[in-house]
């Protein structure tokens, strides 16, 4: 069992919550990610890394309540307990293992999209710690949808925000705003995208007309996160890769965003159908016609 | 002098009302059964049985105390050589082991040892268990990596000698391939892995689940700064494998161990668990071992039309005799001497069609088996909505990679001799991970021989 230490809720339906777990906190770095199931008949749910703390003994994620699984997870209260908090896993993001020198020579540009920001965070703390400053777009669809500003801006460059509605900072796509940076002489050795899925193809895409590397990390399903079962598996670069091995950060330019994103939809259906018998059961509606069974 | 009669029939759940549901297909003996078929036990002096045991189980000492009804005394003579037996008396292939070499065999039926120690196993977890004597605490720890056969028989072994031993498992259930792997209706999970499990408790063992060794600790960690005097792994062979064919990554083709770890351990089978498991109506499961059979019986009692097609014949089955049968009375359509070459998409990117060609049998591989080649011409479409691939898997590299000295084969597996010891001092391995995808019992029988090892080894520390 693992206790929720802290529990808050940073936008609509998205939670963080700070976990004890020490083993996890010891070994955490950049980039990866942990499995967490809220109770013994709940799934296991993959979730990046959004903080931790080695001293604390804790590691915090961040969770957008959407299914079944993640509602049940952000559902937990403070002081309350997780069944499973597993990890760190995956391998961390490749600029841990480079020469710091390099490093600090290098430009680096983050771009996150909605809860892609938490996993985003630890990855600019962490160059910020050895004083390199990175500069982060973050796009949200509307101002109050913006996460962990306050954190993002200690510890980056300039940090660009963006919505879609333009309630704050820059009105379109992170796309966009990053093409405005580089186009009005902006440099970028590096870019580093997290977000939903399409929104890494498009970063993707319009860096590769740049010419710009870019790194993605995958929000694949998973069901053990350590290789065992494949239900990660991804194209990249013509090879088939298990994102929980492998990854989860690979080369955008090189990842089959298309079959990702058809591959991230297999449980749609049967998830949307155990959501709707969720709601429906809480708010004490028993079906007639079978639906639940 | 024994009982000439035939082998006493064990009674099992209706083949229709079986392949609907999730219960355990055969119900074992009872006690007049078991006693009636240890009757027919020869007792012999030179025992060929236990010579062909991996763990040299002591046959017929247990066999006979059956017969003498002291079911007590049975359990105790298991219980040296064995602390799973409800377990290997359901998964082990006998008919190649204990029971292949019985003499009754020649001519008749041999004794179903395999059921006679289940019988024991069963009797022993309803009657609460048996005595077992400990020797006093040595002072010394040792680490053990995965919960799975290996790594509980060699904790047994070792909790009996006086060692302080921890065990660290990588998922949130204990027992590795016994939850994730092997079906409810072949090997229960409460009523007998999780009892089994806590029998090896009962010892002292300590177990530590949601630690994947690699990631959340190193060995290195475990020995320098947790103080273990030695460490065994037995992480098994996890990673599943793939046949590299167009179609592979659609929608709807999973590996037998996705499937599986969705319906056992995260019994996506029950409405009452959150998992979700997609079984479409028909469903094509591609290999021949028992990981396939239990993949295609799985998707039966799911409601699916499942089939298996194979490569070679019926003869090179590498499954259970007993898992073949049981299948085809569940009425699993096997497709011998059948090999895909493609899985073909329908308009949304999901599976459509399996297109195999036909085999024949040519001259026997570096296996013995007959190797099958290709008819030309002779390919075909079967349509399904699922694929599941059982083509068997290999070992997680996450812990050689992550241990300095420890030396892998080409494949992955790590390097063992036949004690168990690997190239790193005080790092002993065994199982599947040494091996490659083989049994439970083998993997058993790895463990004891590397807590024999392990003994040894901090003895002179």
């Amino acid at each position: 069992m693992f206790k929720i230490l802290e529990r808050k809720e940073l936008a609509q339906d998205i939670f963080q919550l700070v976990v004890e777990a020490p083993r996890v906190a010891r070994s955490a770095k950049p980039g990866q990610f942990v499995i967490v199931r809220a109770d013994e008949k709940g799934e296991r749910i993959p979730l990046t890394i959004s903080d931790y703390d080695v001293e604390q003994g804790t590691v915090s994620i961040v969770i957008q309540a959407i299914g079944v699984s993640t509602r049940k997870i952000c559902a937990v209260a403070h002081g309350g307990t997780l069944a499973d908090f597993a990890g760190p896993l995956g391998k961390p993001s490749d600029f841990v293992h480079e020469d710091l020198e390099e490093l600090r020579h290098k430009k680096l540009l983050f771009i996150a999209g909605g809860v892609g920001t938490a996993p985003v965070y630890p990855q600019v703390k962490w160059l910020n710690e050895r004083g390199i400053k990175a500069d982060v777009i973050v796009g949200a669809k509307t101002a109050a949808m913006h996460i962990m500003t306050d954190e993002m801006r200690e510890v980056a460059g300039k940090l660009y925000l963006t919505t879609d509605d333009g309630t704050v900072g820059f009105h379109g796509l992170v796309t966009d705003q990053m093409k405005e940076l580089i186009d009005s002489g902006n440099r970028y050795d590096e870019v580093i995208a997290i977000g939903p899925m399409i929104m890494m193809k498009f970063v993707a895409l319009a860096t590769e007309q740049y010419g710009i590397k870019t790194t993605v990390s995958l929000n694949t399903l998973m069901v053990d996160g350590t290789g065992m079962c494949g239900a990660c598996r991804v194209t990249v670069g013509g090879k088939t890769v298990f994102t929980c091995v492998d990854g989860p950060e690979f080369d955008g330019h090189q990842v089959d965003f298309d079959e990702a994103i058809r591959r991230q939809g297999m449980y749609r259906d049967i998830e949307e159908r155990a959501r709707k018998i969720a709601e429906e059961r809480a708010a004490g509606h028993k079906c007639n016609i079978g639906l639940d069974r | 002098m024994a009982n000439k009669i035939p082998r006493v029939p064990v009674r099992e759940q209706d083949p229709v009302v079986r392949a609907s549901n999730f219960q355990e297909v055969c119900y074992g003996y009872d006690v007049r059964e078991a006693q009636l078929e240890a009757s027919r036990c020869l007792n012999c002096k030179k025992p060929r049985c236990v010579e062909n045991c991996p763990v040299s189980i002591k046959i017929p000492d247990f066999v006979m105390q059956v017969l003498a009804g002291d079911f007590r005394k049975a359990a105790e003579i298991i219980s040296m050589d064995s602390s799973l037996p409800s377990v290997c008396g359901r998964v082990c292939p006998q008919e190649i082991q204990c029971e292949g070499a019985c003499i009754l065999g020649i001519k008749g039926e041999p004794v179903a040892i395999g059921k006679l120690e289940r019988f024991v196993g069963d009797w022993s977890l309803e009657n609460g268990g048996i005595e077992t004597v400990i020797a006093p605490p040595n002072g010394r720890k040792v680490a053990i990596v995965g919960s799975g056969p290996a790594g509980l028989a060699c904790a047994t072994d070792l909790a009996k000698m006086g060692y302080t031993v921890k065990i660290f498992e990588a998922l949130h259930r204990v027992g590795g391939v016994l939850e994730y792997g092997i079906p409810e209706f072949r090997l229960p999970k409460d009523a007998v892995v999780a009892r089994e499990v806590d029998n090896v408790r009962k010892l002292g063992v300590e177990i530590e689940t949601d630690i994947i060794v690699g990631r959340t600790v190193t060995i290195d960690y475990l020995m320098d700064e947790e103080g273990y005097d030695a460490v065994f792994i037995g992480s098994g062979a996890g990673l599943p494998r793939f046949m590299g064919i167009p179609g592979e990554n659609l929608n709807g083709v999973v590996s037998a161990n996705e499937f599986l770890t969705r319906s056992n351990l995260m019994k996506a089978y029950d409405e009452e668990y959150d998992t979700p498991i997609y079984v479409g109506s028909r469903v094509v499961v591609v290999g021949g071992g028992n990981v396939a059979m239990d993949a295609v019986r799985t998707a039966k009692r799911l409601g699916a039309d499942a089939k298996i097609v194979y490569r070679r014949s019926e003869k090179e089955l590498p499954a259970r005799t007993e898992e073949v049968h049981h299948a085809k009375e569940e009425r699993i359509d096997f497709h011998m001497l059948t090999n895909p070459t493609e899985i073909v998409p329908n308009e949304k990117g999901w599976v459509h069609a399996i297109r195999c060609i036909r085999m024949e049998l040519g001259e026997p591989d570096e296996s013995g088996r007959r190797s099958p080649r290709p008819v030309e011409g002779s390919e075909f479409e079967i349509e399904c909505d699922v694929v599941i691939m059982a083509l068997g898997t290999s070992p997680n590299p996450l812990i050689a990679a992550t241990t300095p000295g420890l030396e892998t084969t080409r494949w992955g597996g790590v390097i063992a001799d036949e004690m168990g010891t690997t190239t790193r001092p005080g790092v002993f391995a065994g199982g599947d991970v040494v091996t490659g995808a083989a049994t439970v019992i083998l993997a058993m029988g790895a463990g004891r021989k590397a807590a024999r090892a392990i003994d040894e080894y901090c003895s002179k520390l």
